[in-house]
């Protein structure tokens, strides 16, 4: 049999003499790390960038030429500034992302939350509405909208995208709000003589914050994905800039065929990299929810044996 | 000093299977009466009704019928009244893993049910009272714990704070609901020596529900015997554990585990051969 057994010291050498006290510690997950320094960085160039670029719909003589020194990403069939129009269509889309989101959290904490606390009836009505609510297909019902209103604003197509959104958190957010309400520490503020807005919002509400977070960050996804897809479409607001608009108008202006490439792959990169440093952040925030899929990649696990080292030892032990 | 009288309380349940709905007496017909500085015992076995009894005595549930009255008028279900009924009333819950919000400090749990009860103390007398609580739960020194987070505390630490939040509002009358199942054994005697120790000093009328007969018997004065929703009897605690009349109460008691009687049942018969140590 063998017996490993290792020098005490060093290991008694690690235990810090007093615990410290650690408050709000982010964890440095690379994931976290990564997503939020894309996300930051298209954020920024979203805010900032439209201030330094001219007027992205002024037409020039020079269309459908490739970067150069004067315009970085050329310009489009009818002259316009590529770079400029980035600029102004990242802002737009954000601002898409940011309403849709803000509105969903509010929509879904309010029907999902409030109604699993309160229960009976209350909660029969607002699960009720969110159910009508997941079905109703987002797609089609702009579809509808646009049919009746000529001229669409983004506020409008924001509005539309929350209001087939919010459903789907509003029923995690439920269930969720379930389990917590019969918690024991629940029922100890109650019996402590606290009123039922300040359980909710002091007890019930802090525990729902990561849940809430990956939530708002699913929305903004599926916010700015879902404008996208209808601008393709040709669905989308009128007589604004986004990701989807410029592909829309790359589309129609055959970009694809005449081979400019600076046209239509900085939209669609813009696109898939802040789409894919919010599901970064998602991740991370679900690692922090439930541990258990944290450590679970296959490095991680080949950390958990012994090293090469230690198998020798064990192996000459053995012997 | 409160008194509380749980006067023939009946508690029914509905079952929905289906279509068919069904009763369930959890509580059947049940009386008894907290007075100051004696501890009653509700023993059972799962699913008897005790809890319920200790919700229905924290309004946490309605009684179907019966009464229950605090120093002889019926209590109040809202309004200043429930506040009162609130302060006198407290509760220690089972699973002190589960009774503490893992987001708020051990601080804030106790200077909630502080601040609802004394809107009149300023910041500085909260802070006094929360360490005083503290310390009268043995959580010495009291600055250590007060900053710290439920994780951060073991079991029957974590129980400590607990009953420290149920004293909080002065309570006359405590529901201790299994406060020592989910503890370590080697923890559990020193948690309920605490428990009696603030009773004598606070002249507080206990009402320990439990399923342990041993700890029962030790520590309180009566002994109600709760099975399927009634009692079936009760007693001095002595009188019921030692001479226990119905026979629900008498296999509950051959239940229990007795180191003497399984020494003499191994030296008497099945493994004779084998050299018991003495």
């Amino acid at each position: 049999m063998a017996i490993i057994t290792q020098d005490p010291q060093p290991a008694v050498a690690h235990v810090p003499a007093t615990p410290r006290r650690r408050r709000l510690r982010l964890p440095r997950a690379p994931k976290l790390v990564l997503g939020v320094s894309i996300a930051s960085a298209v954020v920024l160039f979203g805010v900032v960038g439209p201030y330094l670029v001219g007027n992205p719909s002024s037409v020039r003589d020079v269309g459908l030429a490739g970067p150069t020194s004067e315009f970085i990403l050329g310009t489009t069939q009818t002259g316009q500034d590529v770079f400029a129009q980035l600029a102004h269509a990242t802002r737009g889309s954000l601002t898409i992302g940011l309403v849709v989101g803000a509105l969903t959290l509010v929509l879904s904490a309010f029907f999902g939350i409030v109604g699993a606390f309160a229960g009976g009836w209350l909660d029969e009505t607002f699960s009720l509405i969110s159910n009508v609510m997941l079905v109703i297909p987002g797609l089609p019902l702009v579809i509808v909208i646009s049919s009746y209103i000529p001229e669409k604003s983004i506020w409008l197509i924001a509005a539309v995208l929350a209001l087939t959104g919010w459903a789907g958190s509003a029923r995690v957010l439920r269930g969720f709000t379930l389990s917590l309400r019969n918690r024991d520490y629940v029922l100890a503020a109650r019996v402590s003589g606290e009123r039922s807005w300040r359980i909710l919002s002091v007890e019930i509400l802090p525990n729902l914050i990561p849940l809430l977070a990956s939530q708002v960050v699913f929305a903004i996804i599926f916010a700015i994905l879902g404008e996208a897809g209808l601008s393709f479409l040709g669905l989308g607001a009128s007589g604004s800039f986004t990701w989807g608009t410029m592909l829309f108008y790359a589309q129609n202006g055959l970009a694809l065929r005449l081979g400019a490439w600076w046209w239509f792959i900085p939209p669609g990169l813009l696109l898939a990299l802040f789409g894919a440093a919010l599901s970064l952040i998602n991740f991370s925030i679900d690692e922090i929810i439930n541990p258990k899929l944290r450590a679970q990649t296959r490095s991680d696990r080949k950390k958990w044996s012994m090293s090469r080292a230690q198998l020798k030892d064990a192996a000459e032990v053995t012997v | 000093m409160t008194t509380l009288e749980f006067k023939d309380v009946v508690k029914d349940y509905t079952l929905r299977n289906g279509l068919k709905a069904s009763t369930l007496r959890a509580v059947d017909h049940v009386s008894f009466t907290l007075a100051p500085g004696r501890t009653v015992a509700l023993v059972g076995q799962s699913g008897s009704g005790k809890s319920t009894i200790a919700k229905l005595l924290m309004q946490l549930e309605r009684p179907t019928s019966g009464e229950i009255l605090v120093d002889g008028r019926p209590m109040q279900r809202r309004g200043a009244g429930l506040r009162q009924y609130r302060k006198a009333v407290q509760m220690v819950f089972q699973d002190p893993f589960a009774s503490l919000n893992p987001y708020h400090t051990v601080g804030h749990h106790l200077a909630r049910p502080i601040t609802l009860h004394h809107p009149e103390y300023s910041r500085t007398q909260v802070r006094a009272r929360v360490l005083e609580l503290l310390a009268r739960v043995r959580l010495d020194p009291a600055q250590e714990y007060v900053d710290r987070r439920p994780h951060e505390l073991s079991g029957g630490q974590r129980q400590r704070v607990a009953i420290a939040r149920a004293l909080a509002p002065g309570p006359g009358i405590l529901v201790a609901d299994e406060p020592v199942s989910m503890l370590d054994v080697s923890i559990r005697l020193g948690v309920l020596n605490l428990l009696a120790t603030l009773q004598r000093e606070e002249d507080l009328g206990v009402l320990y529900i439990t399923h342990d007969l041993a700890t029962a018997r030790h520590f309180s004065d009566e002994i109600m015997v709760l099975y399927r929703g009634a009692v079936v009897e009760r007693g001095p605690a002595d009188d019921v554990i030692l001479n226990p009349q119905h026979p629900y109460t008498k296999l509950l008691a051959e239940a229990a585990p007795d180191p003497e009687r399984r020494l003499a049942e191994l030296n008497g018969g099945v493994r004779d051969d084998d050299a018991v140590p003495a």
